[in-house]
């Protein structure tokens, strides 16, 4: 049953992948590449890490509307629904997609897998957990805490009216003065 | 303790379009007795019958494929997010994560009404789906914490345990502001009043300017589902669940989700529209720190 589950996720998310690059509008190619993730995401869950799989369904559906948007925006026709290619540089991608497949499938044909002797740990989740991150908890947070004050000073920077656009130069105002009214 | 039956998947369903009626009847009744005119139960009966018999409008160049795939997820992810919700002590699916579930299955209404809106190649459609994405980046964070705080009160992200921690003092008496945030999250979810901006007038109905026939009535029907899973949700992670005296469990869980929903549908018609840019203001302004707040305070009381 699993290995049936796997196989038809395995050809599933190939073949939606494959249909990326196969259709000519660009809503198409972002939901085939939805569902390509989906796929993906089955596999996950074969292996009993329910949080981790729920979550990259949960992260991938958010993550690919957003970016359905922002790729339609950047189109030449920004309606997006005249007929587009996903395949640009045929020749280089595909020279650079064949040698990575083929780097990765040796890989997983040469690497001496350790063998499954002791039963399963009861939450698989925490031990994935632990083992990617456990001694590396602090560089994490801090890194987590940079991340976050990157975001924020971006958007500071980025942010076109700041409060003394709205409120005057010595935030006299008892209102924001706005382009559309009634905003916090 | 929760009892899981692989029945309950033939049963769930059934329950939750038999409150997407009463629901739609409810609202039925508003919309008559605001127009003064006489309540009409059977209006979505009726609604449903027509949209059966009716004609698929075609609409130039449009992307059918997506275009139907957007009903039939909208309508699949409302019961899949209802999987995990229990009635009384019995759930369709106990998983361990079932408020990542829940959430994970409210998020697929992003793809869905985007789609919708995107597969008619209609202006107006387009932009109702665009309004909802903006809607959703509002909406989703406040609502995440709210989730996220019922869960840390009970040390638990699985439903069971959640309804278990509520067996002496319900969530919605210590955390009213999550209990709020949540109600109000739904009702955005749903793209219900105030937050129908996507299918507003002044787009024509928006996403729903183009559907019709089946496809409309799969599309309306999949987000009353969303209405009535997001309030079924309420109950167990708010409301104490099937807790209740003199009446049995799973009776109790129908109450209170009738209680919620009505609740939602007659707030949700009170309120004047609010415009999702103002929303998003006030969601990332006052509901993100307050639900900050709330899951704060929460950690602090439950903390070992």
């Amino acid at each position: 049953m699993t290995t049936a589950v796997f196989w038809l996720c395995a050809v599933g998310s190939v073949a939606s992948g494959i249909a990326v690059f196969r259709v000519d509008s660009m809503a198409r190619a972002t939901f085939a590449l939805l569902l390509s993730f989906l796929f993906a995401a089955v596999p996950v869950l074969l292996l009993d890490l329910t949080y981790l799989g729920v979550l990259v369904v949960l992260m991938m559906i958010m993550e690919m509307v957003v970016m359905a948007i922002f790729m339609i925006m950047y189109m030449m026709n920004p309606a997006g629904l005249m007929p587009m290619t996903m395949v640009h540089n045929q020749k280089g991608s595909l020279v650079i997609a064949v040698g990575t497949f083929l780097v990765l499938a040796t890989g997983v044909l040469l690497i001496p897998w350790p063998q499954q002797e002791r039963a399963r740990p009861d939450d698989p989740t925490m031990q994935l957990g632990e083992a990617l991150m456990g001694s590396k908890m602090l560089v994490m947070i801090v890194l987590g805490l940079a991340l976050f004050a990157t975001i924020v000073s971006t958007v500071v920077l980025a942010t076109h009216r700041g409060r003394y656009d709205r409120y005057g130069d010595q935030l006299e105002r008892d209102r924001p003065d706005d382009p559309i009214a009634g905003g916090l | 303790m929760v009892e899981t039956s692989q029945w309950g998947a033939l049963v769930l369903p059934a329950l939750l379009l038999s409150f997407a009626v009463a629901a739609s009847s409810f609202n039925a009744v508003l919309s008559a007795r605001a127009a003064g005119a006489r309540a009409d139960l059977a209006h979505p009966v009726r609604e449903f019958a027509g949209l059966l018999v009716q004609q698929r409008r075609r609409t130039l160049a449009a992307d059918s494929l997506l275009w139907r795939a957007a009903g039939i997820t909208l309508l699949l992810a409302a019961v899949l997010a209802s999987l995990v919700t229990p009635l009384g002590h019995w759930a369709v699916s106990d998983l361990s994560i079932g408020v990542v579930w829940f959430n994970a299955m409210e998020v697929v209404a992003w793809a869905a009404v985007w789609l919708a809106g995107w597969g008619s190649n209609s202006a107006f459609g387009l932009v109702g789906g665009y309004r909802f994405v903006a809607q959703g980046l509002a909406y989703e964070l406040p609502h995440m914490f709210a989730l996220i705080t019922a869960a840390t009160a009970a040390g638990s992200l699985r439903v069971a345990d959640i309804v278990a921690a509520q067996r002496d003092l319900w969530f919605v008496v210590w955390m009213p502001v999550a209990f709020a945030v949540y109600l109000l999250s739904v009702l955005a979810m749903a793209f219900f009043g105030p937050f129908d901006q996507p299918v507003g007038r002044e787009i024509a109905g928006g996403v729903l300017a183009e559907l019709s026939g089946v496809d409309r009535l799969v599309f309306l029907t999949g987000r009353w589902l969303l209405l009535v899973s997001g309030a079924a949700m309420a109950v167990p992670l708010f409301l104490g669940g099937g807790a209740g005296p003199v009446l049995p469990d799973w009776m109790w869980s129908l109450v209170k989700t009738a209680g919620v929903l009505a609740a939602l549908v007659w707030f949700g018609r009170r309120l004047p529209t609010v415009r999702m840019e103002r929303f998003t203001e006030i969601a990332w302004i006052v509901l993100i720190p307050l639900t900050l707040v709330q899951a704060l305070v929460v950690a602090i009381v439950v903390m070992p």
